[in-house]
């Protein structure tokens, strides 16, 4: 579980998180929502250590990340695995050698044991025949999947997602979306996804918190985001025809 | 970031896999372009020696002293450098800082390791290697100066070789590898803080690549000079 505590942060003059206070708990699918420029990127990366922040705090599983020593940080690091906006694999490496890079730095396993390791989770992401190319070589959707799998390779207790399927097709990014929710459930880690699609929240939205100018607007789950009145969060998810009809749907049926 | 480069690496083992994969980058990947201009560069300081001495007073033993001279003190040290600059310092910066662009340096640091320490301290590992380089291309600038004067017919080999050999002060090759490494480090920090440090798109990587060469380049003319006047003055 990660617990967010009055989390304040500034860059200069720019207020950006205004005292967020968020709990996010194990084996489920958190979600923040909110438009671009909400503040979500810079909350998460917040949580993963990489910006300082003013004032509140961040515990994981109990432990106040910032009053660890920089060793400490980084074996808690070690614990976390991270899904980047652009995947961010190292192009050097092939998706094989992406997959076990984690294992290689913080394991003392062999390296056959690697191998069969990064197999299990390629399997697991359905990439069975893509050890050996380069993350050039691989399609968007595909380094989204080896992205997840070196995020979850070194079974992780914390797994960070940043806009896992942006540029993706639906299609895709419903495979994605399903895959990250059967990784927390079958693995019980704490998930925190940070997007703006709609589609991701209907499909994994087990709990979702909407910023909105730096400030929790609104928290809720995806069977409750359609019948709040809150109309930050409306004017949000309403935003394209097609949800605007789903709500008429969903409210006729209730009435 | 000095103090971040030297500290203890996550795993040995990596790390020495990344100073020879650097080597083969930096030190080997180099030393055909370094030969070859090397060697053409010997020629050309022979032959323009060469074609400067008019009178009969002056003998031909000076060409290959003055070949000696300009090639072990400034040409291979120096000019070399600065070549390299634009070779190794700007394939330093981009990788770097296409790194930096597409996030795999914040993947490394949220997977807890020192980003800096992984990528810089390898490089400079490897750079330790480049008096070799460097001698390379003070044999080669010699030997091109001894084929140029040879098959130029400006001198014999004889009078060549003699002048190599002429009034050789040690402490000039001591000068010119003291020199070397202090370029080497700055060869191996300057564009690594250049793209480690860079903020932006794709765009901004090309407009660190240059002003990393400009940098590197100016702080090498300027410790030339102070090396210069501290150590041969």
């Amino acid at each position: 579980m990660i617990e967010v505590k009055n989390l304040n942060k500034s860059f200069g003059e720019a207020h950006i998180l205004k005292g967020i206070d968020a709990t996010f708990h194990k084996g489920k699918t958190n979600l923040i929502i909110g438009q671009s420029g909400s503040g979500k990127s810079v909350f998460l990366k917040c949580l993963l250590g990489l910006y300082n922040y003013e004032q509140g705090s961040i515990e994981y599983d109990g432990e106040v990340f910032a009053n660890l020593t920089e060793d400490k940080k980084r074996d808690m690091r070690a614990k976390i695995g991270m899904v980047f906006q652009g995947s961010a694999l190292f192009d050097s490496l092939t998706i094989e050698e992406n997959v076990m890079f984690p294992l290689r730095m913080f394991t003392k396993l062999k390296r056959n044991e690697m191998r069969e390791r990064a197999d299990i989770v390629l399997k697991r992401v359905n990439l069975e025949n893509a050890h050996k190319k380069m993350p050039s070589e691989a399609s968007g959707g595909m380094q989204k999947r080896v992205a997840i799998a070196r995020a979850i390779v070194n079974n992780p207790k914390y797994l960070f997602c940043d806009e896992p399927n942006s540029g993706l097709d639906p299609k895709t990014a419903i495979v994605i979306d399903n895959l990250i929710k059967e990784i927390t459930e079958e693995n019980n880690i704490t998930t925190v996804i940070n997007t703006h699609d709609m589609n991701s929240v209907m499909e994994i939205g087990e709990s979702i918190m909407f910023l909105k100018d730096g400030l929790k607007a609104w928290e809720g789950s995806k069977e409750n985001i359609f019948r709040t009145d809150n109309e930050v969060v409306t004017d949000f998810v309403y935003s394209s025809n097609l949800f605007k009809k789903v709500r008429e749907a969903v409210l006729r049926e209730n009435s | 970031m000095v103090i971040e480069m030297f500290r203890k690496p996550t795993k040995w083992s990596v790390m020495r896999h990344l100073i020879l994969k650097d080597i083969d980058d930096l030190i080997i990947g180099s030393l055909g372009i370094v030969s070859f201009i090397g060697f053409f560069v010997g020629g050309v300081v022979t032959i323009q020696t060469a074609l400067n001495i008019d009178s009969p007073l002056i003998p031909k033993t000076l060409i290959g002293f003055a070949t000696r001279q300009s090639i072990l003190l400034e040409f291979a040290p120096t000019f070399m450098s600065i070549i390299m600059a634009g070779k190794v310092g700007s394939f330093i910066t981009s990788s770097i800082g296409t790194m930096r662009v597409t996030e795999q340096i914040d993947a490394l640091e949220v997977m807890g390791i020192n980003s800096l320490n992984y990528l810089v301290f390898p490089k400079l590992v490897a750079m330790a290697f480049y008096p070799f380089v460097i001698s390379i291309a003070m044999f080669l600038g010699v030997l091109g100066g001894l084929m140029a004067c040879i098959y130029g017919g400006y001198a014999s080999g004889d009078d060549f070789i003699t002048g190599l050999q002429q009034e050789f002060n040690p402490f000039h090759l001591t000068y010119a590898f003291i020199k070397t490494f202090l370029f080497a480090f700055i060869l191996a920090t300057v564009p690594s803080f250049h793209g480690y440090y860079m903020k932006g798109g794709a765009l901004e990587v090309g407009k660190a690549s240059t002003t990393s060469f400009v940098w590197t380049s100016v702080i090498i003319i300027l410790i030339n000079y102070l090396a210069t006047q501290l150590l041969l003055s």
